[in-house]
């Protein structure tokens, strides 16, 4: 290295150098970022997790009580620990004289920046999506992230038809995406202009979530109801 | 005007306000339109940015001769994105409410350009001393720009601040104000204030220069 003072004018950067510099900088950054993570990580959990049991009473209108319940095929339900969050589980929601209200179900798909993760109600007696909430988003703000407040999109899923087809095997008719102001029927979602990707996305993860779930819940609905 | 060196207290104190980032420099206007639409997203977002400038400013300053100049852009991203992601999950753990409000705009600090321009032109080439207080007093007067902002719009726009009711139920909201269009209002008026006030010190300042300057005419 001593060969670079003896030339004259700014002195040429050996390779070496820049390797120290960027993969020193680079380790050491990376060591910080899993350091917090790892500290952080139980509290986020914890929030979510208080976030999600909001969400539930949210997205089943009449709920006061909840209870977690994981899928265990080909049995039915079982109840599971309440703190708990997973892929085969949902949630029951039951109202202040004890009657099942309805499921809330938690669903994630691609969106336009990132995965979306929103949780949303079915009940029983309507056979249809009785509300949502997105848990988590990054779409683009003021445009995609609308899919959390407009209240026109909202509206579809106060009654979102998902009743079964006849072999009860799936969806009688699929959740579809259609151009805003074009809503005919009950299972299609209006979507959003300046949103279209992320109102599309909110419509096929629904479509997804309920395609798989709806079959496996409805015959069950005994599993949820309260046995006191 | 004498141009004495700098003290280290001077560059804490041209960052609150002779060249606030947001009011005389004008720079990082996304997150600084985008989150003001409340008092307390305007403060969380302006602190979240005042640490990653002052940990950049620090990391970059103590690394100036170590970090080659040829990869050196390269290297401050690396730091600041380190910081940003770091601030990321401490905000999910403080308040998932705050984290869903600020959103995308957490993960934007890396690029506000700000952070990057106090690296490459001021932390790069001073101590770490004078690079903490310039990034102390830039940072704070970014979070007090977007206090300013986000203050004003929400008591204008929602009536309240840090969600406290202010006025009576009579009061209509002027909901355009925490609508995207009235950060651009209220950014306005604030630039306009800084602006009146610059030209009426310069004013003051040419008056009493004056009678000094006319001896020597010709």
């Amino acid at each position: 290295m001593s060969n670079a003072e003896l030339t004259a004018g700014p002195a040429p950067t050996s390779t070496w150098q820049m390797y120290r510099a960027m993969v020193g900088v680079g380790v050491c950054c990376g060591l910080l970022i899993v350091t917090v993570y790892q500290v952080t990580l139980p509290v986020i959990e914890e929030n979510k997790a208080e976030a999600l049991q909001a969400a539930i009473f949210e997205v089943l209108p009449g709920a006061t009580t909840s209870a977690t319940y994981r899928l265990e095929e080909p049995n039915g339900f079982q109840l599971s620990d309440a703190k708990a969050v997973g892929e085969q589980r949902v949630y029951a929601g039951y109202d202040a004289d004890r009657n099942l209200v309805g499921l809330a179900v938690e669903a994630h798909g691609m969106g336009y920046q990132d995965v979306i993760r929103l949780i949303y109600g079915y009940s029983f007696d309507e056979n249809a999506i009785v509300g949502i909430r997105v848990l988590e988003s990054k779409e683009t703000p003021g445009l995609g992230d609308k899919i959390e407040t407009d209240p026109d999109f909202l509206e579809n899923f106060r009654r979102l038809d998902v009743s079964l087809s006849e072999d009860q095997e799936a969806l009688a008719h699929a959740i579809v995406p259609v151009k805003h102001g074009e809503k005919t029927n009950p299972w299609e979602v209006d979507g959003i202009t300046g949103a279209t990707i992320s109102s599309k996305a909110v419509a096929s993860i629904l479509d997804r979530s309920a395609q798989y779930w709806v079959p496996r819940i409805e015959p069950k609905r005994a599993d949820f109801e309260r046995q006191e | 005007m004498p141009t004495s060196p700098r003290t280290t207290t001077d560059e804490f104190i041209k960052g609150l306000w002779r060249e606030n980032p947001v009011f005389v420099q004008v720079l990082g206007m996304c997150p600084v339109l985008a989150v003001s639409n409340t008092a307390i997203n305007a403060l969380a977002m302006g602190l979240a940015t005042a640490f990653v400038l002052i940990m950049s400013n620090i990391v970059v300053s103590s690394l100036r001769s170590f970090i080659p100049k040829e990869v050196r852009i390269a290297t401050y991203i690396l730091v600041i994105a380190t910081f940003v992601t770091v601030v990321d999950y401490v905000i999910q753990a403080i308040s998932l409410d705050l984290y869903k409000a600020l959103g995308a705009f957490i993960s934007l600090i890396v690029v506000n350009c700000l952070i990057l321009g106090r690296a490459e032109a001021f932390a790069s080439k001073n101590t770490v001393v004078r690079s903490t207080m310039d990034g102390l007093g830039m940072g704070i007067g970014f979070a007090f720009a977007l206090f300013c902002l986000g203050a004003v719009r929400e008591i204008l726009g929602a009536g309240s601040i840090f969600g406290i009711q202010l006025f009576h139920d009579s009061f209509q909201d002027w909901v355009v104000m925490v609508l995207p269009s009235g950060g651009f209002f209220t950014l306005a008026g604030w630039l306009l204030l800084f602006n009146w006030l610059k030209q009426r010190k310069a004013k003051k300042e040419q008056m009493t220069a004056l009678p000094l300057a006319e001896e020597p005419a010709q």
